[in-house]
Order: C-alpha cells, then structure tokens, then sequence
C-alpha cells in the first residue's frame, strides 16, 4: 500500500477514534479517567455557594446546576450524579423512598423574597396587585416556584387573584428568574435572598412578612449507585462544618435548624 | 474485495446514522400508548400550547418568507462586492447556540437592550409576550429559508429569466412568474426546515419570551414544564410534537412536488 493510501487510512482511524469519542463522551479525554471526580447535581440556588465550596476545598467536581424538579426528574430516568442537593426537602425525601438516593441531610435554610431591580418603585406584596405589573416566578413544580404559592395561597383571595393575573411568566428555576429580573423583562419575581445577594446589586429584596415566609429547608442526599460514595459522603458533612458551610453563609444562607 | 469493503463501510455508516437518528423517536412512541397521545391532547395546557405553537410558527414563517424570498432572490441573482460578508452573517444565528440567541435578543429587543427603549416609545413590549415568541422563532428560523432559497434562485437557469426579459417581461415580472416557480422545491424544502426550527425552538424563547400557558409556552416548553413531574405526559406531549412536525413536513414537500410550485420543472 502506498503512502497516500496510509495516510488516508490514518485519518480514518483517527476519525474513527473521534467518532467513538463522541460515542461516550466521558470515554476520552482527561475527565473521565479520573475516578476522584466528584459529580454534584444541585439547585440552580446553590451556584455560588457551590462554587466557592469547591473553589475553596480544591474538590475536582462537575456541577450541574438546574430546577431541583428537573434534577430529580433526570435521577428517575437513571441519570446517576453522586450528590444531589434540592432547594426542599421532599424531592430528596421522595427519592429516598424510591430507593434512589441514600438518608438526605438538611444542610442550609433560606428566604424567600420578593426582587425587584435596584431602581424600581415596587416595595411591598400590595404594589404586585396593581395592573400592568409584570411579574416572573418558578413554575409550580420546582421548589421556588411552590414556596411562592405556598404564600400567595395565605393571602387574601382578591389580592391573590391580583397578583396571579399580573404573573408573565413561570420559569424553570430561580437562575431564570433573576435573569429575567436584571435584564429589565419584568417588573418583579420570587426569588431566594441569596439570589439578590449574587445579583451584586442589580436587584433588591424585599422581605416578606414573618407570618407569611415559608420553610425554605435545602436537602442533600448521596445518590444510590454514586461512582464516588465517600466523596459525595465528604462533600455533604462538608456543608455542615466546614468549607461548604463557610461559603453556604457568605451566599447568605442559615445554618439547618437545630 | 477493496471496492466491496468501501460499499459495506458505506452502508455500515447509513445504518449507524439511520439507528442514532432514529431510535430516540422510536423510543417515544414505545414508551408512549395511542391512549397516552389521546388524553394528552385533553388537557387544555396542552392544546393551548399546541395551538401557540402553530400560530407563532406559523407568524414567523410568514414574515420570514415574505422578507426573505427577495432578500435570497437578490443574494442568488447579483454579484456585490461585501456579498459573501453578507452571507456569512445571515447564516451566523445556524451556529448559534439558542442561549446565545436568547442572550442577544435580550440585549437587542429587551427593555435594557440597545432598542429597548426605542420600541418602548413605540407601544410595542415583545418580552414575556407571543409577539417575543414570534420574534425569537424568525431569529432561529429564518437562516435555514434564506439559505435554502438562496441555493434555489441560484440554480434556476438563467437563460430563462433571459428570456422572460427578452419577451419584455419586467424584472419584477420574471422574478415572480420565472424565479420563484422555478425554484419552488428549494423555497419549499427552506420553508420546511425553517419550520421545523421554529416549532422545535426552546431555549431562546424561554429566555426572551419567558414561558406562560397560552402566551408564551409553545409545546417545547410545555414538554419541559411537565418532565420533572409527569415524564409520561411529557412523552406524549413530544409524541404529539414529533407527528405534527413530521405531517407539516410532509406535506410541504409534497407540495414543493407538485406542479402548483412548478415543481423544478419549468
């Protein structure tokens, strides 16, 4: 055979190799090899404070940040990270029966506020019932999304039927919220205080009243089947005590109660 | 022997394209009963995004063919000097990833984009309402028309349109009568893939349009609404979406076929 015909087939056997490499993405490459790397599916919440966490632990870590609904959805459908971490309590518990993710730990609490962007002249629930206000929250089945109607449902009816008829849009997860909010699409949204808190002051909180507030309770559970069971072991009692709970506070989460 | 081993390598890649391309939407439809597809369409969620989704492709397919047929007419018939830069930026939202879009879209038509206040002026709100879908949808869509187009004005045979002029058509005259029968496949097979693109867009319409029943979730956001509480109303929703869109296709290549678009043949 000639060198043409060599060459030619050495292209092949590298497109070959490419093309088994797409086949399995993690076949290849570096980050597969790496038994080490710990795979966290979490709130999109939790973003920063993750972050930092891993910045700070120097974890290896590849961190998917979504709905806690989504995340759980993908768990059901065989997906298997090694934490997973939720904006509540009952998706990890629900996963817990299904066998699917181990004992949950509450590791951090939250508030839940209403945001509005820095300059606006919204700043209580009253200026959400006044017509033409737009208003953004999370879609009923992602935690964000029913904490919001958990207290819009103790509100009195006309003034709840106000807000909900000035409601936009109803977004996939608290990330999608706040960009709506900072890129001026509307007018206010539901959103954690540590979502204000990431926005560097392109939006403001504004508190909801005490008897109103939800138990915004943050879960993390290790995932049945984890590749990496005592990293994710580590990477949870590492929120409790810890550089995870250093970085959980300056995102301006609370400690779990009790 | 070489040239047999060369003919079963190129089967054995059709059959790897074909299976990959496939399965998943054969999948659908295992996991999915006639019953599921049926009692999906009963709810009214799920009816009205369908019926959002028709309406704001459908809007955007107008607008993209109105616009574009001349636009690639004039891409495919005249030599200018920057016309390959032009080209090259028409086609620009193909590659884009539709975070991307939903990103730029923001920053051009959003209240704090670049036109942001100008439209506001104007009475016209296109974020968190169908008409921002509708924008969304031409953004993604229309490089998939205007290249199709393009290709087709570009190879329908100049001596015709000679011809035409010779005959003391006018130019506007040729162009409708000559050029676009004639090149009535290629605009239809660009008006096909240009619609598929619109039903199937999600994530520049979330980010621009939001998602609300009825105003701004089309069927892709609705299936994404209901996968983390309901896979298999989601399967089904995806079951409704894949016919729709494989029958909207069809149809427009049948067309494209038939002598009412000229078919190719003049």
């Amino acid at each position: 055979m000639g060198p043409v015909e060599s060459r030619a087939k050495r292209r092949l056997a590298l497109l070959a190799v490419a093309a088994a490499c797409l086949a399995g993405i993690t076949g290849c490459g570096g980050g597969g090899d790496n038994s080490d790397q710990l795979v966290v599916s979490a709130a999109a919440s939790l973003d920063t404070a993750f972050n930092d966490y891993v910045h700070a632990a120097g974890i290896d870590a590849k961190m998917s940040f979504a709905g806690s609904d989504e995340l759980a959805a993908q768990i059901r459908q065989g997906v298997k990270p090694d934490v997973y971490a939720a904006a509540n309590t009952s998706l990890p518990d629900q996963l817990h029966k299904e066998g699917l993710v181990g004992e949950p730990t509450v590791f951090a609490t939250n508030t839940l506020v209403l945001a509005v962007p820095q300059d606006s002249q919204i700043d209580s629930l009253d200026d959400l019932t006044k017509p033409g206000t737009s208003i953004v929250m999370g879609d009923p089945t992602v935690p964000v999304g029913s904490y919001t109607r958990e207290v819009l449902d103790h509100l009195p009816a006309d003034q709840r039927k106000a807000i909900y008829d000035n409601v936009r849009s109803e977004e996939p997860d608290v990330s999608s919220i706040s960009g709506k909010l900072t890129q001026g699409a509307a007018d206010a949204g539901f959103v954690y205080i540590t979502d204000v808190t990431a926005s560097s002051g392109q939006l403001k909180a504004i508190q909801l009243p005490a008897d109103l507030q939800p138990n915004v309770a943050y879960g993390a559970a290790v995932v049945t089947g984890a590749k990496n069971p005592d990293g994710a072991r580590a990477f949870i009692e590492g929120l409790l005590s810890g550089d995870g709970a250093t970085a959980l506070k300056e995102a301006g989460f609370k400690p779990p109660p009790g | 022997m070489r040239r047999a081993a060369f003919a079963v390598g190129l089967f054995l890649a059709l059959f790897l394209v074909l299976a990959f391309l496939t399965l998943p939407i054969v999948a659908i439809f295992v996991h999915t009963s006639p019953g599921d597809l049926i009692s999906s369409l009963g709810e009214q969620d799920a009816r009205d995004a369908l019926w959002l989704s028709l309406k704001t492709s459908l809007a955007a397919l107008a607008i993209i063919v109105i616009v574009g047929t001349p636009a690639a007419y004039l891409l495919a018939t005249r030599e200018f000097r920057g016309r390959s830069v032009v080209v090259t930026l028409i086609e620009l939202p193909l590659v884009l990833p539709p975070a991307v879009a939903g990103i730029a879209l923001l920053a051009s038509f959003g209240p704090e984009g670049l036109f942001g206040s100008a439209l506001d002026d104007a009475g016209i709100q296109l974020v968190l309402e169908t008409a921002g879908v509708i924008v969304a949808l031409t953004f993604v869509a229309a490089p998939f028309y205007l290249r199709q187009a393009q290709e087709a004005f570009a190879a329908v045979d100049r001596n015709l349109l000679d011809a035409a002029r010779t005959l003391g058509a006018s130019e506007a005259r040729a162009f409708i009568r000559i050029a676009v029968p004639s090149a009535g496949q290629g605009i239809a097979s660009g008006i096909a893939l240009a619609w598929g693109r619109a039903l199937g867009e999600f994530g520049a319409t979330l980010m621009f349009a939001g998602s609300f029943p009825g105003i701004t979730q089309t069927v892709p956001l609705a299936i994404f609404a209901r996968f983390s509480d309901d896979f298999t109303a989601a399967l089904a929703l995806s079951g409704v979406l894949v016919i729709v869109s494989a029958a909207l296709l069809l149809s427009v290549k049948v067309l494209g076929r038939s002598p009412i678009l000229g078919g190719g043949a003049p």
